[in-house]
């Protein structure tokens, strides 16, 4: 099953590297996911306990999700490096 | 208030900035390293015509999101730039690159993918030779229009606030005031503190320019910008540049002598603040590079899979999914929008922020959300 996979992978990537690359970019996306989408249920639930803090909320949600993407897309640009090298 | 004072200094920063910036990607790009790859891509290339090119949605790509001599606005509509090019042999040569237009050579000089590389007589590409490329490419090109942009609007705005002063604002002002304001009281005020006046024309100057930026390079057939990488860095360099210098005391002794920290863990800790040091400004080139590249790349592969199925499945198919396609090309276009925005936004929100725990005095972060301490006029 893993191997069938993997030969499947590796017909449409063409190269262990590529297919490497992009396996790593989607476990990024993977973290990146987990990590947004937890910071943005929070923010959620706190507006909706305070919504007069809403403008507050909002900025520091955006602020700590930059701070999370930032790491994702480190991996991103590492994975279209080793893709096109 | 003395904002229209800001706002002619923001202009006068503008210029400043966009300066650097034009001298900084012309040095900076290319002091034109040969890649190896010369012969084998024009021997591909040669391959490509000859059998009728196959569509390669990668290569589709790659040559939209990155610089070129001329600007192709659409497949064979292509506005030639000047290609400046110096060696120490040959001196100083100034030309179209029209003339270098599908491989042609001239005057000893080849276009190999957006880059120009030296050739000898047999054709072969020369890796001995030296010379420095100061040409005008696309993304140059693209960096003098919103320039020009950026001083039309601004100085109409400035004009328009001198003129109706103590009254409503007028056309384009009403536009961008709303917009300058946001910027001075969302972001700067809470995160800098009282002395934000001074970083005020830095921060408008950086949201201005990486929106304009971003807007523009949404246009089809518009250049890459704020995609690309040369231009984040100097962005990215010149926030470092005036974090580093406005480091009062505190800052400097956070970093090389925390309080509270045991004796033992300094030295991780130092190690660990210097690092953070240049991470942060390492971070802000690669989040707008990365943002700004990845929305292309996806708009760019989803028209691609009208092509792909083109070379699938036929005309037919390629026209049966092109409504599905364009539906979600256009989705995502609204979305690319909104991260222009964003990233602006983001980009300035993080530079005011690091400025401000650099500026502030002892113990009063509360970084810019205003929880505590500071109030702010609109939350």
């Amino acid at each position: 099953m893993f191997a069938m996979l993997f030969s499947l992978l590796l017909e449409a990537t063409g190269s262990v590297s590529v297919m490497g690359a992009a396996i790593g970019a989607g476990l990024a996306a993977i973290g990146a996911g987990l990590g947004i989408g937890k910071i943005g249920g929070s923010a959620m639930e706190g507006i909706a306990r305070q919504p007069e803090a809403a403008g507050r909320i909002q900025t520091a949600m955006l602020i700590i999700a930059a701070l999370i993407e930032a790491v994702a897309l480190f991996a991103a640009v590492i994975c279209l490096l080793v893709a096109t090298a | 208030m003395d904002l229209s004072h800001h706002m002619m200094r923001s202009i006068i920063k503008k210029v400043f900035l966009a300066t650097a910036l034009i001298v900084s990607s012309l040095v900076g790009a290319q002091a034109q390293e040969h890649a190896h790859e010369g012969e084998a891509h024009a021997k591909q290339e040669g391959e490509a015509h000859a059998t009728k090119e196959k569509f390669n949605v990668g290569d589709m790509i790659m040559h939209h999101i990155k610089d070129d001599h001329g600007w192709e606005l659409a497949h064979g509509v292509t506005i030639p730039l000047p290609v400046i090019l110096y060696s120490k042999e040959q001196g100083l040569e100034v030309f179209s690159s029209a003339r270098l237009a599908h491989g042609a050579v001239y005057n000893g000089y080849k276009n190999v993918h957006g880059k120009i590389h030296r050739v000898n007589e047999a054709g072969a590409d020369d890796h001995e030779a030296k010379f420095y490329n100061f040409s005008i490419t696309k993304n140059v090109a693209s960096l003098l229009l919103s320039a020009v942009i950026m001083l039309l609007l601004f100085s109409a705005v400035s004009r328009g606030y001198a003129k109706n002063k103590g009254k409503a604002p007028k056309g384009v002002q009403s536009m961008l005031e709303p917009i300058i304001l946001f910027v001075r009281d969302e972001i700067a005020k809470p995160s800098i503190g009282p002395k934000y006046t001074k970083y005020l024309p830095y921060l408008l100057t950086l949201f201005f320019f990486i929106l304009v930026n971003n807007l523009l390079g949404l246009l089809p057939g518009a250049a890459n910008l704020t995609g690309n990488i040369t231009v984040t860095l100097v962005l990215a360099v010149i926030t470092f540049i005036i974090v580093t210098f406005s480091g009062n005391k505190h800052y400097w002794m956070h970093i090389l002598k925390p309080t509270g920290v045991p004796v033992a863990l300094l030295p991780i800790m130092i190690p660990v603040e210097i690092v953070g040091v240049f991470m942060k400004p390492l971070s802000l080139m690669i989040r707008l590079f990365a943002n700004i590249t990845a929305g292309h790349i996806i708009i760019l592969s989803l028209l691609g899979l009208i092509f792909m199925a083109n070379n699938m499945g036929g005309m037919g198919t390629s026209v049966a999914i092109s409504p599905v396609v364009l539906f979600f090309t256009l989705f995502l276009n609204l979305i690319e929008l909104l991260v222009a925005f964003l990233q602006a936004f983001i980009f300035t929100l993080l530079t005011a922020m690091y400025i401000g725990s650099v500026v502030e005095d002892h113990h009063e972060a509360d970084h810019g959300i205003g929880f505590e301490g500071t109030t702010s006029e609109l939350g």
